[in-house]
């Protein structure tokens, strides 16, 4: 049939599009374009009324014209009167009009929720579907507030034909994505939840998809649906091919219901061991039925029968309690991993990625690393070649640490730019977690700096230096590596800064052999001074001040160095300065002096792993890390931050005791891992043992509380009744602090008494609390004297 | 003139979409640079923690070879400058990959599912965390619709009729979510729309203008 005059064809656009496609040239477009607005324009206020033919044709002209890329500033009134013909071809194209272009014109949207209003009362399937596709489509505000209450009834009623609930389902959908508190929950959730034993299919995959989204917010009202999935998704497994009729795709029973199912299961956790055992079985045949030959060599049979595979892997992922299951998952995937084709090699890669923490698969991924690592080698797609990545990274332990960064640095030497800054994080974070040997370690880091010594983050090698200063038996190691590798004549500039910063400390133990006396260390670090950036340069400076206290024998050549005009009177304020200092500190303070301001760096203390902050934070929030991590997380405190004593109030601001000693990782945790104290007070955490006498904050008090760490003065709390303020003041040893209450009622309060709590240590450093309340005008005031 | 559809073949673009798709040897992909948002750690794919929170499918692009957008279907509020922005830089990615590339690419905190059938690209953005070998399959069943309505369908079709092209995809898929996957029941009602069947003859006596 041509397709031309399919329907009601419009033979004027056929020809305006014809012509359009004709124009040689943009200008020759736009022009034809200006003249056919010009000509829809002065139809549209033309005397005689136009009939409903070519008002739809004049709009969907504009239409096709706003698609092509250009704007249209009219037809919104003609597309809103087209709602109401009683065609269905112009209500269609009225709808289609106004849901591509939307407009927030107040009195267009009320004529058009009119005009919805009317179709979704007509009773007629085929309009109501139109205005809940225009509902679903637009998604407004405005719309929600007009339909949200409606829809639901719709939805639950018996005569509603299973097209429109089917509609009806997906808009609410939508409604509720844009709007969610427009959709209250109510009676009308459990009739949604027995949709889905409804016989036509369509209805079930739209309730499906509804239960999924509502399910998340609000799991108790839905958790019925659960076993109501699985008996479903059991009959539509275990169907014989021609049991769905019109809903088997290629030979696969009804896939997209299958997914959708699976997927609503991963909203919960593992059912009740009735509903779980039948679950169980359902997995079993979907994993079965991937060992069976394949009934169709169509590539849409195999999409679809994997695509409802690697959604029952991610079910089997998610509850993570069926051992058997997860290792048959393992296993299938394995086998993924050498298929022919691409795609299947990619998603298992990543699937095993999530596999690989799981305790009970983790040992069956492992048996995978080789090929995985051949993947790495061979793969020719970047993207899969970082899935494998991702995976080793997943699946290191002890046991394969060693083997594993040796691969993930081979494949750094020619990755991806784009992609090397997470590759060194990761490197750098397992050879610290599972290095036994600490010489492996600082290899490690050094080979990164060689090989991508610019994505090799601050982090990471404030790290190797944090970790080479606490550890007296590498030190030695670390500074004869540095200084090996710093004779490469070509080496990264963050080579040079954690060499001169272990030379700067270490470099006594390696200067007893001739081969890197002193004289040759300086000498070599110097010789890259000049080709360093100006941090750099200011580290090297402050290496050579500690040279001078090493080895007294060149303090000589270095104060030449220092005193030389373009070290004194550099433009760089900071190398200036350290400069002028150094050189005189070298001069004239005496070797006691000189050796305790230079001392040995002390250990840093432990903390977590700023890189990993770092990783965490390149990875987004909400990401699961392994379950080693989340542990560590949780029982982090939060950077052992010290004293100041306070009461349940402000502190005295000293700079926060948590700040690292050379800005290592300052914030603890950036995602979204939840803080373990539940007043969310870094000081009061710090008086866990006295939690009890410290009352919790009031709810909305605790960002006014935060805010006390930089201020003296200010409101702590306030709310509809009440506003009280803080201020503070300190001298020496003592401090004051006023609290002053605020009556925002026009009542007076009777029997108001502040009080005062605080833990039983500090109750003693309290000199005196005044309570003088005035209730004139409207403010109380109460002091505390606090030393 | 508009003779049928005959003659507008022979001018090009008239390849018939042909459900079979260009390209079945195993793919290789250029990876797209994975942009600011590595939101997967480990290539988690659906953590307990994610959740199925916004529209399975966020936008669908038809394209041309020469980059010309046939259609664009948003399921996602967003501003017409944002569209275009978008809608460039897909098509530019797209079109920069190489047959041997697999189909899906990494964007943004999405995922780009695409194929080429003839002369038109079909892409869909779906959320990360969402099932992409069925993506495939949605697209391949908007194209096996779009051939039993047009019969025999090619990109001609869908310029000239690309109202309708908007109304099949609606009949399949609603507020981003696949809707209805019965072919016969998709086909039906757009059959019942069009309630008017006229002879060539009426069609030709239609204004020209």
């Amino acid at each position: 049939m041509p397709a031309v005059s399919k329907g009601d064809g419009m033979r004027g656009l056929a020809v305006f599009i014809s012509d359009i496609r004709n124009c040689k040239s943009k200008e020759a477009e736009i022009k034809r374009i200006n003249k056919e607005l010009a000509n829809i324009r002065s139809k549209f206020k033309g005397d005689k009324a136009l009939d409903g033919y070519s008002k739809k044709k004049y709009v969907c002209k504009l239409l096709f014209i706003f698609l092509l890329g250009h704007d249209i500033d009219f037809g919104h009134m003609e597309a809103v009167n087209l709602l109401s013909s009683n065609r269905y071809t112009e209500k269609q194209i009225g709808y289609l009009f106004i849901s591509v272009l939307v407009n927030s014109n107040s009195e267009l949207i009320r004529l058009i929720n009119n005009a919805i209003k009317n179709d979704l009362a007509s009773r007629n399937p085929t309009f109501m579907g139109l205005a809940l596709h225009c509902i679903a489509n637009v998604g407004s505000r405005e719309m929600a507030e007009a339909f949200a209450g409606e829809i639901p009834k719709i939805l639950v009623a018996g005569d509603t034909m299973d097209s429109v609930k089917q509609s009806a389902a997906l808009c609410l959908l939508r409604l509720y994505r844009t709007s969610p508190d427009l959709v209250p929950m109510g009676d009308w959730t459990s009739r949604v939840v027995h949709l889905l034993n409804d016989q036509h299919l369509g209805v079930v995959t739209a309730a499906t998809s509804l239960i999924t989204t509502l399910a998340q917010k609000n799991p108790e009202e839905f958790k019925t649906s659960v076993s109501l999935a699985v008996s479903r998704l059991s009959r539509i497994v275990t169907s014989a091919s021609t049991d769905l009729q019109d809903y088997t795709y290629y030979f696969v029973p009804a896939p997209w219901l299958s997914v959708k199912l699976l997927r609503l299961l991963q909203c919960y956790p593992p059912p009740d061991p009735a509903v779980r055992g039948r679950l169980t079985e359902c997995l079993e045949t979907i994993l079965n039925k991937a060992q069976e030959p394949p009934k169709s060599k169509k590539v849409q049979h195999s999409n679809a029968k994997n695509a409802v595979l690697f959604e029952a892997i991610s079910l089997i992922i998610h509850h993570d309690s069926e051992p058997n299951l997860l290792v048959r998952a393992c296993n299938q995937l394995g086998q993924f991993l050498q298929h022919r084709e691409t795609n299947l090699r990619y998603l298992a890669l990543e699937s095993m990625c999530t596999l690989a923490s799981s305790e009970f698969s983790h040992e069956a991924v492992k048996t995978h690393i080789e090929t995985v690592i051949n993947a790495l080698k061979t793969e020719r797609d970047v993207s899969v070649r970082q899935r494998a990545v991702d995976l080793l990274y997943a699946m290191c332990d002890r046991s394969n640490a060693q083997q594993i960064v040796a691969e993930m640095l081979n494949y750094l030497e020619t990755a991806d730019y784009s992609i090397r800054e997470e590759i060194v994080l990761k490197v750098a974070i397992l050879a610290e977690k599972y290095a036994v040997d600490y010489t492996w370690y600082v290899d490690t880091i050094l080979n990164l700096i060689r090989i991508a010594g610019d994505y090799v983050s601050e982090e990471v090698w404030y790290r190797v230096i944090q970790i080479v200063i606490n550890r007296d038996d590498v030190q030695g190691y670390a500074a004869k590596t540095v200084f090996e590798a710093l004779q490469a004549p070509a080496c990264h500039e963050n080579l040079v800064k954690v060499g001169g910063y272990i030379l700067g400390e270490f470099g006594n133990l390696i200067a007893g052999d001739p081969r890197s006396s002193p004289l040759i260390q300086f000498n070599l670090l110097h010789s890259k001074f000049h080709l360093c950036s100006v941090p750099t340069r200011a580290l090297l400076l402050s290496t050579y001040i500690k040279f001078v206290n090493l080895f007294p024998e060149i303090k000589t050549t270095i104060q030449d160095v220092l005193r030389s005009d373009s070290q004194l009177k550099n433009a760089d304020v900071e190398l200036q300065q350290r400069a002028v200092e150094y050189l005189r500190l070298s001069t004239i303070a005496s070797t006691d002096i000189l050796a305790t301001v230079l001392e040995e760096m002390p250990p840093f203390p432990e903390r977590e792993s700023s890189i990993l902050a770092k990783l965490k934070k390149k990875k987004g929030p909400g990401t699961v890390t392994d379950l080693e991590e989340i542990k560590k997380e949780r029982s982090s405190d939060m950077n052992g931050s010290a004293e100041p004593a306070s009461v349940n109030a402000s502190a005295v601001s000293t700079p926060s005791p948590s700040a690292d000693l050379l800005g290592l990782g300052a914030a603890p945790l950036t995602n979204s891992a939840p803080p373990p104290a539940s007043s969310g007070s870094l000081l009061v955490d710090v008086f866990s043992d006295s939690a009890s006498a410290v009352a919790p904050l009031a709810p909305g008090s605790d960002d006014n509380f935060a805010r006390f760490v930089c201020k003296n003065n200010g409101v702590l709390f306030e709310n509809q009744l009440l506003q009280i303020g803080l201020k503070s003041e300190f001298r020496q040893n003592l401090g004051r602090m006023f609290i002053f209450y605020g009556n925002k009622t026009s009542t007076q309060f009777l029997n108001f008494t502040p009080t005062v709590i605080c833990s039983d240590d500090l109750q003693s450093n309290i000199l005196k609390c005044n309570s003088i309340c005035l209730f004139f005008g409207f403010c109380a005031l109460c002091s505390t004297k606090v030393q | 003139s508009c003779g049928d559809k005959q003659e507008w073949k022979d001018k090009g673009h008239a390849a018939s979409l042909c459900l079979v798709p260009v390209s079945l040897c195993p793919p290789t992909s250029l990876s797209w640079c994975r942009g600011s948002a590595w939101t997967q750690l480990q290539g988690l794919k659906s953590s307990s923690l994610l959740l199925f929170s916004g529209p399975e499918i966020h936008f669908i692009l038809l394209f041309s070879r020469q980059g010309k957008l046939r259609l664009q279907k948003w399921y996602t509020t967003l501003p017409e400058k944002e569209k275009k922005k978008i809608t460039r830089e897909i098509v530019q990615i797209i079109l920069a990959r190489n047959q041997k590339t697999s189909s899906f690419v990494d964007w943004k905190d999405l995922k780009l599912v695409y194929k080429r059938y003839a002369s038109l690209y079909f892409c869909c953005a779906i959320e990360d965390q969402d099932n992409e070998l069925l993506t495939l399959e949605v697209v391949h069943r908007y194209v096996e619709l779009l051939d039993r309505y047009f019969g025999n369908v090619c990109e001609l079709d869908i310029i000239f009729n690309f109202e309708k092209a908007y109304f099949i995809l609606d009949e399949f898929i609603m507020g981003g979510e696949v809707q209805e996957t019965s072919k016969k029941s998709a086909v039906k009602a757009m059959e019942d729309s069009d309630m008017l069947q006229e002879t060539v003859e009426e069609y030709m006596n239609k204004p020209a203008f």
